[in-house]
């Protein structure tokens, strides 16, 4: 299976009821996702969208032995959502939800890293687009007609400049194996290089695209990895080449705070290590073009 | 979220941690007020405003009489501060704080940080205070130490404990160093804080030791369970337009250029603006709309970036996922109904219904150049710029 979710994999949908969450729902089953349950506290034993609604994860996964779930739950209550996830033995984690307190998001890291290792839950996000294996499973909140289904893993934090990216790719007839959205928060559920080791492990993908922006030492962490450890072709994008050292540019994440941080030191560390980074966000396909045909 | 120092002194004072004597003032008149209050013969007095680097600036200033704190305040107060971090434009200076001058034996730095390689947070301290920190870490990095905190169980003592010992201090201050220590972990844990930063933290030569200038900033996600901190906001030393778009909902950035940019989505709001860039021109902001943009929201940040007096051109790029291509077009087509866009106007649609979109723009009969691509999209915003800029001239 491609890395995370397939057209199996049982997908639980927590805040299933909400407004969000019930449009997405819809969307994610049109696609094929197969999704077994809702949870909404207080409307367990209803049902909502031909899906049996549960009061909490437990008993959810306990009925329909759901693996994977997404989280549509508003910010204040959204870690308490994700660590019970975790607690009901939920395997793969997807948190849509922007605007979750940075500090709560360090506590859920803990909760989650305190199980054994094998044992961890992976979450994805938060405020992220969600995860896709095209032409297999969508959890999240992508449109799922612009990716299409082929050999190259794309993580990325944006939801929107992923999207060009897919688009471009697929305009160019180029595939993706599974498309993870890492989210624009400063504490991330999982890094890029987190999401990266899997796909270096993984039969379906080929070659790695990275969407990275300014903030964080994420993208340098990929760098050495790549240089040291990885045996797939990577490419790159980083946005923010104009953005303005000290200034927040929308996601909680994206600011230049110390060095290292900036698009420009971020592209000469991963040039330096090997990745073939694209020179502007119009290029992101014919990059990963070139790349494929390099090889 | 960012506040003032003597905001940040009062919280730190709450939770026990030492700092000088001070009150605040608003007029020359108060400021010698509270001067004759504190009592002593010296004082400084710090103009306040939402930046680092006042001192290099003149904003603050060792005062020896009443007279020179009047003249002090005379000079800023009402007017606008320019430093290192504020821009060309400034900071308004509405209140200065008057605190009693200390006698210092020695300058540290303290600081406590949400650490994103870790993931937890850090405490960092250096026996080379008063200076750019950053410098220190770059060209003697074993002059800091750090200690990271376990989220579960919180800030120990011993850890406090070890860090005070790492800045050289006399041990009978050790202790109340650690306890000092410890008491801004608990400010920062309790406020969802992001950075508490005390540069420099003194000894002084009766061996007591106070923090002499204080700086904190606040997660905007948590202010919804922080009604103390959100109290503390001050919109004058925020950019209007910024506010303005914050109340709507809307992340805006202004920035030097003269290209007013529209995009939803962080991300893809950067890589137009580099993409700008790139086109030959120069962005003049930085506006995610967000997603499930309604035709009234669109108006709204339309308006918003026109009322960017620099603007001469707009992009919008949109990649609708949640949102859609028509939602969008109708709200640039009904703002210009109600009011002209003498300006070049460039659209650049994709993604879900992005036909009806085009055919809206199409249809309207509007000045507006459509293009299907962002790198389209960005070279005809810049030649367009360009040729309504000769046209002017």
């Amino acid at each position: 299976m491609s890395i995370f979710i397939d057209e199996k994999t049982p997908v639980l949908v927590q805040g299933i009821t909400g407004r969000i969450g019930s449009f997405h729902t819809k969307e994610m089953i049109d696609y094929g996702t197969n999704i077994v349950a809702g949870v909404t506290p207080g409307k367990g034993g209803a049902s909502h969208l031909g899906r049996p609604i549960f009061n909490t994860v437990e008993e959810a996964v306990l009925a329909t032995g759901a693996e994977a779930s997404i989280v549509f739950v508003p910010p204040a209550y959204a870690a308490d959502g994700i660590m019970e996830a975790a607690e009901s033995n939920i395997k793969f984690c997807v948190s849509i939800t922007d605007g979750i307190p940075t500090h709560d998001m360090i506590r859920v890291k803990r909760y989650i890293n305190s199980a054994p290792k094998e044992k961890c839950m992976v979450l994805t996000g938060p405020n992220c687009a969600g995860t896709i294996s095209p032409g297999k499973s969508l959890l999240g909140i992508m449109p799922g007609h612009i990716y299409k289904q082929g050999n190259v893993g794309l993580i990325g934090r944006s939801g929107t400049l992923g999207y060009e990216a897919a688009s471009q790719m697929k305009e160019l007839g180029i595939g993706i194996s599974t498309s993870v959205g890492i989210g624009g928060d400063p504490i991330n559920g999982s890094s890029f290089l987190e999401i990266l080791k899997y796909f270096e492990n993984d039969d379906e993908t080929e070659a790695v695209m990275i969407i990275g922006e300014i903030g964080g030492p994420q993208e340098a962490e990929v760098a050495e990895y790549f240089q040291k450890h990885m045996n797939k072709p990577m490419a790159a994008y980083i946005a923010g080449l104009t953005a303005p050292p000290g200034r927040l540019m929308g996601h909680a994440g994206a600011i230049v705070s110390t060095s290292g941080e900036s698009a420009a030191e971020k592209i000469v560390i991963l040039k330096d290590a090997g990745i073939m980074v694209a020179p502007t966000p119009s290029d992101m396909g014919k990059t990963v073009e070139a790349l494929l045909s390099s090889r | 979220m960012n506040i003032h120092e003597y905001q940040a002194k009062k919280l730190l004072a709450k939770y026990g941690v030492p700092i000088p004597k001070g009150g605040i003032a608003h007029s020359a008149t108060e400021a010698i007020y509270q001067a004759s209050e504190l009592g002593g013969n010296k004082w400084i007095v710090k103009a306040q405003l939402h930046s680092g680097a006042r001192g290099k600036a003149g904003g603050v200033k060792l005062c020896n009489s009443h007279q020179e704190i009047a003249d002090f305040c005379d000079n800023l107060l009402g007017n606008k501060l320019v430093t290192q971090q504020t821009g060309p434009e400034g900071k308004m200076v509405s209140s200065i704080y008057v605190e009693e001058a200390s006698d210092i034996a020695k300058e540290l730095y303290f600081s406590i940080v949400l650490d994103r390689a870790t993931q937890k947070v850090t405490l960092i301290a250096s026996t080379e205070g008063g200076v750019d920190i950053e410098k220190v870490a770059e060209e003697t990095p074993e002059k800091i130490s750090k200690i990271m905190i376990d989220p579960a169980v919180g800030m120990q003592l011993f850890q406090a404990r070890q860090l005070a010992f790492t800045l050289n201090l006399p041990n009978e201050v050790v202790s109340a160093t650690s306890r000092a220590v410890m008491k801004c972990y608990r400010a920062f844990r309790d406020t969802d804080a992001n950075l508490l930063e005390i540069n420099p933290l003194i000894l002084t030569t009766d061996n007591k030791v106070m923090a002499i200038d204080a700086k904190m900033t606040f997660d905007k996600n948590a202010l919804y369970r922080r009604p103390e901190i959100l109290e503390f906001r001050d919109k004058t030393q925020e950019d209007s337009l910024e506010t303005n778009a914050a109340e709507h909902d809307l992340n805006y950035v202004g920035l030097e250029g003269n290209i007013g940019c529209l995009i939803n989505g962080a991300g893809l709001a950067m890589a137009t603006m580099d993409m700008i860039q790139h086109a030959g021109g120069e962005p003049a902001n930085f506006l995610d709309i967000g997603g499930g943009a309604s035709a009234e929201r669109v108006a709204t940040s339309i308006e918003l970036v026109l009322s960017d007096d620099s603007v001469e051109a707009i992009l919008i790029n949109i990649f609708a996922g949640i949102n859609r291509c028509d939602w969008v077009a109708q709200g640039i087509v009904d703002l210009m109904n109600k009011r002209d866009i003498d300006i070049p106007l460039v659209v650049r649609l994709s993604g879900t219904n992005v036909e009806k979109g085009q055919k809206i723009l199409k249809d309207s009969g509007k000045k507006i150049i459509t293009a299907n691509t962002l790198s389209d999209a960005a070279y005809k915003v810049v030649s367009a710029w360009k040729k309504a800029k000769r046209g002017k001239t």
